[in-house]
């Protein structure tokens, strides 16, 4: 699915709207589910944000690996984690895809070189670092990809990874999800200056600021990082510019933001831009994008009833995995 | 046998690793062009370069969380410290990622990362380069810490690390570089995770590991004199925590002493008292014995700072008064 090239057309389009509906249903449904209390703890949702994980999955290939943020569903979903281990870690089943012992915040894939959900701001971005450079000491032609939001930029790992990645020509893509609030503060009142881009810039950085709600724009900035990349360019930055629909997570009142401006940006929603053009340009049917809506709701339904049925991990095995095992015999 | 520095030791240690696998590298503050700001890694970045021998920029986080990172992609990285207070500043990478990745992700990532770092007091650094948080890192499940205080730990318990699937810290007391010791055979030197009676003795049981081991075994001799036969306890890996070996000894002597050179409220000389408590109390035949650093910031005027720090003298008295109070019940 991998490369440079842009590939507008039909397929290729209605793929992309199929993988950004499998997220936000994918989201909805867990809010009933954390209402019917089958999934517990912290739980935040990517809505607004789909074309995002969607488009720059786009341009990663297989061997490439991937850094994410407590807010990674959206992302594991794109780079081809199974709904049914995703949705089994967030019921705390051992078929989950951390053996229940991460949920929501903690998705992890090592198969597909996903480095997790990192509930930590800021935390995974030395990580993707020292992934980076453990590549290129090892002569590996790959990216890798570091998801974060904009509430990251005020953290110490920011600058400092930043510079590391400049200083040392990592293969890093570093896309911020900028989607103006750090939980309840708006970027007004946390950055002295709002343009992250030109942090990064500031460290050397190609950085680009990116229409986060237009799936077809971030998949073009981003194989055009990618390539670069690739190329020996150097680190690559892009400022995604998006809005989240949901509060921060499940326990939030929104005191901080009003209905209107949320409206505002639903109207320029990711799945919106695309279906309206889709339509309007006559490149999808009723009945296809009807299609969609039904695949993906069955694979919901699946995930939910696999989830279900699945088993706990046994509690003998709590202390499993903090030491390697060492086997005797 | 040869006679070496723990600082060549150190250094040896590491030479061997860069010789024999090629995905060891060295990374860290003034590791390379510097020489090391203790002078461990001297002269490595000539034989080795400065792709295998890196020195980092000013950004504990940023390195440590590259080192873990690293790991992760199959390179076997060696992260300096500069300062063990300095390492606050990654105790985030260290605590919430490598320490906990394997766990939070199911089992699927491992981080074989050594980090090192020079500790301890002595050398009137004062508040903010002199500290002992060797029970703070053994405090966290997914680590392993070791603290070497003999030649032949310095010289051969990196391998050990290095060839550990989970994250190890290694503790280097500054006061040690330069002292010499006699090189022992590789073969001679137990698992890392065992503790090693450093000096057998029948009466008393004095509990130690790394900067302190030195000062142990000298009070151990100045005792002999007196016709006090101590056994010194050399814990080596403060997690896992070798509890039999140290227990078995208690268990002969009856009494113990330990000896900690950081604070005494909530550190590795209670956790030890406690394991006392908990699985050898019907041992005791006196009340345990803590010598720790007075719970101050380490100052820097020299008598202040030795006054904080456990001396001879102090381990000395106090078997004194052990044997003295237990033979006076005795004759009661």
């Amino acid at each position: 699915m991998s490369n440079n090239k842009l590939h507008i057309n039909r397929l290729h389009l209605h793929f992309l709207l199929k993988q950004m509906i499998r997220i936000s249903r994918f989201e909805e449904r867990c809010v009933s589910l954390y209402n019917q209390e089958k999934i517990r703890g912290f739980l935040h949702l990517y809505n607004g944000e789909e074309a995002i994980a969607v488009g720059v999955m786009q341009a990663l290939t297989d061997q490439d690996a991937i850094l994410s943020t407590y807010r990674e569903h959206g992302h594991a979903l794109a780079r081809g984690l199974s709904m049914n281990a995703i949705m089994a870690e967030m019921f705390g089943k051992a078929s989950g895809c951390s053996g229940g012992r991460g949920g929501s915040m903690h998705l992890f894939d090592s198969s597909l070189r996903f480095y997790g959900g990192n509930a930590i701001v800021a935390g995974a971005l030395p990580l993707a670092v020292g992934l980076a450079l453990a590549d290129k000491m090892q002569q590996r032609k790959t990216v890798i990809c570091c998801f974060f939001g904009e509430g990251a930029v005020a953290e110490g790992e920011f600058h400092e990874s930043l510079n590391l990645a400049k200083l040392w020509q990592l293969p890093i893509l570093f896309v911020c999800e900028n989607n103006l609030y750090a939980m309840g503060t708006a970027i007004e009142f946390e950055e002295s200056n709002p343009k992250i881009h030109l942090k990064a810039a500031s460290y050397g950085l190609s950085a680009q600021v990116v229409d986060g709600m237009n799936v077809i724009d971030v998949e073009a900035a981003a194989k055009l990082a990618c390539s670069a990349i690739r190329n020996g360019a150097g680190p690559h930055f892009l400022e995604c510019q998006t809005y989240r629909f949901r509060g921060h997570s499940m326990f939030d009142t929104q005191l901080y933001r009003n209905n209107a401006e949320i409206e505002q940006w639903k109207k320029k929603g990711p799945l919106t831009q695309l279906s309206h053009w889709l339509t309007g340009n006559h490149q999808i049917e009723p009945e296809e994008l009807q299609a969609i809506e039904s695949a993906v709701e069955k694979e919901i339904d699946e995930a939910v009833r696999s989830a279900d049925a699945a088993e706990i991990e046994p509690v003998e095995s709590l202390l499993k995995h903090v030491y390697k095992e060492v086997s005797h015999g | 046998m040869d006679k070496i520095t723990f600082r060549e030791a150190f250094k040896a240690a590491m030479v061997e690793a860069l010789n024999e696998d090629p995905r060891v590298f060295l990374m860290g503050e003034d590791v390379g062009r510097y020489g090391g700001c203790y002078a461990v890694s001297n002269g490595l970045i000539d034989t080795f370069g400065a792709q295998r021998i890196i020195d980092t920029p000013l950004a504990e986080s940023g390195f440590v969380g590259a080192g873990i990172g690293a790991a992760m992609g199959g390179m076997k990285p060696i992260v300096e410290i500069m300062t063990v207070n300095f390492s606050l500043l990654a105790l985030d990478q260290i605590l919430n990622n490598a320490a906990t990745l394997r766990h939070m992700s199911g089992g699927q990532i491992s981080v074989p990362l050594v980090i090192r770092m020079a500790c301890g007091a002595g050398k009137q650094l004062a508040a903010q380069h002199s500290h002992s948080f060797e029970g703070l890192y053994a405090h966290i499940p997914g680590l392993k810490v070791l603290y070497p205080g003999t030649i032949g730990d310095a010289r051969y318990m990196l391998k050990m690390a290095l060839d550990d699937p989970d994250p190890v810290i290694i503790f280097e007391h500054v006061m040690l570089y330069n002292q010499e010791g006699e090189l022992p055979e590789k073969n001679s030197i137990a698992p890392m995770e065992q503790a090693v009676i450093r000096r057998p003795g029948r009466d008393l049981s004095i509990i130690t590991w790394g900067g302190c081991l030195y000062k142990a075994l000298q009070a151990a001799e100045q005792l002999a004199a007196l016709g006090i036969d101590a056994e010194v306890v050399d814990l080596r890996c403060l997690r896992p925590l070798d509890r039999a070996t140290l227990l078995d000894s208690v268990q002969r002597t009856h009494k113990a002493i330990i000896v900690d050179e950081s604070w005494k409220s909530g550190g590795m000389s209670a956790e030890i008292s406690a394991t006392l408590a908990e699985f050898g109390l019907w041992y005791l035949d006196a009340p345990v014995q803590r010598i720790c650093t007075a719970e101050v910031p380490i100052p820097y005027a020299q008598h202040l700072e030795q006054a904080s720090l456990p001396q001879v003298t102090q381990i000395v008295t106090a078997a004194q008064q052990m044997m003295a109070s237990s033979e006076s019940a005795v004759r009661e």
